[in-house]
């Protein structure tokens, strides 16, 4: 049975776009098959961080009028082959969307895919709304600073009322990824810690994904974290995500700081 | 226990009646507007600033007939506030609402309804089952967390939040707030009387008010941050009282 994911946030530049394509590729990894679908239409960045930009024919926005059938507008991925793409458009705008036509496109995603992973665009309109509108289950992306966390907040409430899974009455499963997390500066009190947005939030944790210079190495090389350095600290983040969403249980550790103490700096030093 | 200080007089809402005059025109509407023109002559200005009430139960109006009759009192500078014994079908939304026993027919009344009144919410996010009566005084039961950007407004009597309200949420209450949870929004009680009160396990609100006053986050005593809290009126200012 296909599930069809949406990765939201309120806030912008949380993340999103960059964990739609590290959870979807570490899925794909686990064998499983894969669509990452880019609702963020006039904006287009999925295609950059997949490094498909250059091979970008026909758009979500094509499909969804019928001016493309969804074999041509998909990209498969050069690296796994079970990992596909479908685009937004760049020149459109999202009122080119309709709910009907989103709705038929992910009905025929759902026949030839597991996942169908849905990123969606920032904020409460009409995109993220149509974004969400079919999932299944819900990875709500925050940052751990206040803002990011109210507007999540807000989201989990849309979550809750817009789709159509909360209109017919069925819970919505609802996970909580924390992207950007910087143990040192947590310890330092200078960012809410993990505690505090899960009381805040109250939805189950699904990973915290370490603040990493790998993530911005990865999406200027047009490759999904996951793919680009597997052993680092924040693929494996995404990968232990990856599986928690398929059910495995994976222990969760929260980001400790390393070169914490003194000592550990000397230690660390002297390993080197 | 600690009170607020305000230096501006506190926000009140209040409930008042007030009188208005009704017309009733009776066939022939020709004739009847020129008793009115002469009582209009006799004493000019009466009409002035003065809400009307147009009764058009004794005749039976098409709508374009209604709206000459509207035509012909706008002539004569009365307003009309509201329409009595109008079809709701002949109406246009230019036009004066449509009054039953001096009450607004054609706008959805949010808290007469019967739907509305089980759930007692508005622009609320919360699915129907979540929230319930709990027994025939009204009290609205919440069991999800409310979050941000909501706003539950029951004015029937209580409400019992089984989680907490978060930042940006808002909790409007006929009479007292109770929470189980962490209120880091708004809670506004008492919009039927002061005795209201309102009670929260973990005290974070950003504004507290019972029956029109109100306190902001900003002066709350920091000891009290993070407390369970009782919140009540005296006099014209809230106090509020750690519980352990």
């Amino acid at each position: 049975m296909a599930k069809v994911l949406v990765v939201t946030s309120g806030k912008g530049g949380v993340g999103k776009t960059t964990s739609s394509a590290a959870l979807g590729t570490a899925l794909a990894q686990m064998g499983q098959r894969v669509v990452v679908v880019d609702f963020d239409v006039g904006l287009r960045n999925l295609d950059l961080v997949m490094g498909a930009e250059r091979r970008v024919v026909f758009d979500l926005i094509n499909v969804v009028q019928g001016e493309a059938k969804l074999a041509q507008a998909l990209i498969r991925d050069k690296r796994l082959d079970n990992l596909s793409l479908l685009p937004a458009s760049q020149t459109r705008d999202k009122e080119a969307l309709t709910e009907e036509g989103v709705g038929r496109v992910i009905a025929e995603l759902k026949e030839k895919f597991d996942w169908v992973v849905c990123d969606s665009p920032a904020g409460i309109e009409r995109g993220a709304t149509l974004a969400m509108r079919y999932a299944d289950l819900a990875v709500v992306v925050a940052n751990p600073e206040v803002s990011s966390v109210r507007d999540s907040d807000r989201i989990i409430g849309l979550l809750d009322s817009k789709t159509l899974k909360a209109e017919k009455g069925e819970p919505l499963e609802k996970h909580l990824l924390l992207t950007r997390y910087d143990a040192m500066r947590a310890e330092r009190r200078e960012m809410l810690a993990v505690e505090d947005v899960l009381e805040i939030l109250s939805i189950p944790l699904l990973g915290i994904i370490p603040e990493s210079e790998e993530v911005l190495r990865a999406s200027n090389v047009g490759a999904p974290v996951t793919l680009n350095n597997p052993g680092c600290a924040p693929s494996r983040a995404y990968q232990d995500a990856a599986r928690r969403l398929t059910g495995e249980m994976v222990t969760m550790s929260v980001p400790r700081d390393k070169k914490g103490s003194l000592l550990g700096k000397l230690f660390g030093r002297r390993a080197a | 226990m600690t009170a607020a200080v305000r230096s501006r007089p506190s926000l009140r809402f209040r409930g008042r009646s007030f009188h208005a005059m009704v017309l009733a025109p009776e066939v022939p509407v020709a004739a009847w507007f020129t008793d009115l023109d002469e009582w209009i002559q006799r004493s000019p200005g009466f009409f002035q600033g003065r809400p009307v009430v147009l009764d058009v139960s004794n005749l039976s109006l098409s709508r374009s007939a209604l709206a000459d009759l509207l035509q012909e009192f706008s002539a004569r500078g009365i307003r009309i506030m509201g329409l009595e014994g109008a079809d709701l079908s002949g109406h246009d939304l230019q036009m004066p609402p449509v009054l039953r026993g001096g009450r607004r027919e054609n706008v959805i009344d949010l808290f007469a309804g019967e739907e509305a009144q089980a759930s007692g919410k508005i622009n609320s996010q919360i699915q129907e089952g979540d929230a319930h009566d709990v027994e025939s005084a009204g009290a609205l039961l919440i069991e999800t967390p409310v979050r941000s950007g909501q706003s539950i407004m029951h004015l029937e009597g209580d409400v019992i939040v089984v989680g907490s309200v978060a930042s940006g949420a808002e909790i409007i209450a006929g009479g007292s707030i109770h929470i189980y949870g962490a209120l880091r929004g708004r809670a506004i009680a008492g919009a039927q009387g002061r005795k209201a009160r309102i009670f929260c396990r973990k005290f974070e609100a950003e504004l507290l008010s019972i029956d029109g006053y109100y306190m902001t986050a900003d002066t709350v005593e920091p000891h009290l941050l993070g407390r369970p809290v009782q919140v009540w009126l005296e006099g014209d200012r809230l106090m509020v009282s750690i519980q352990d």
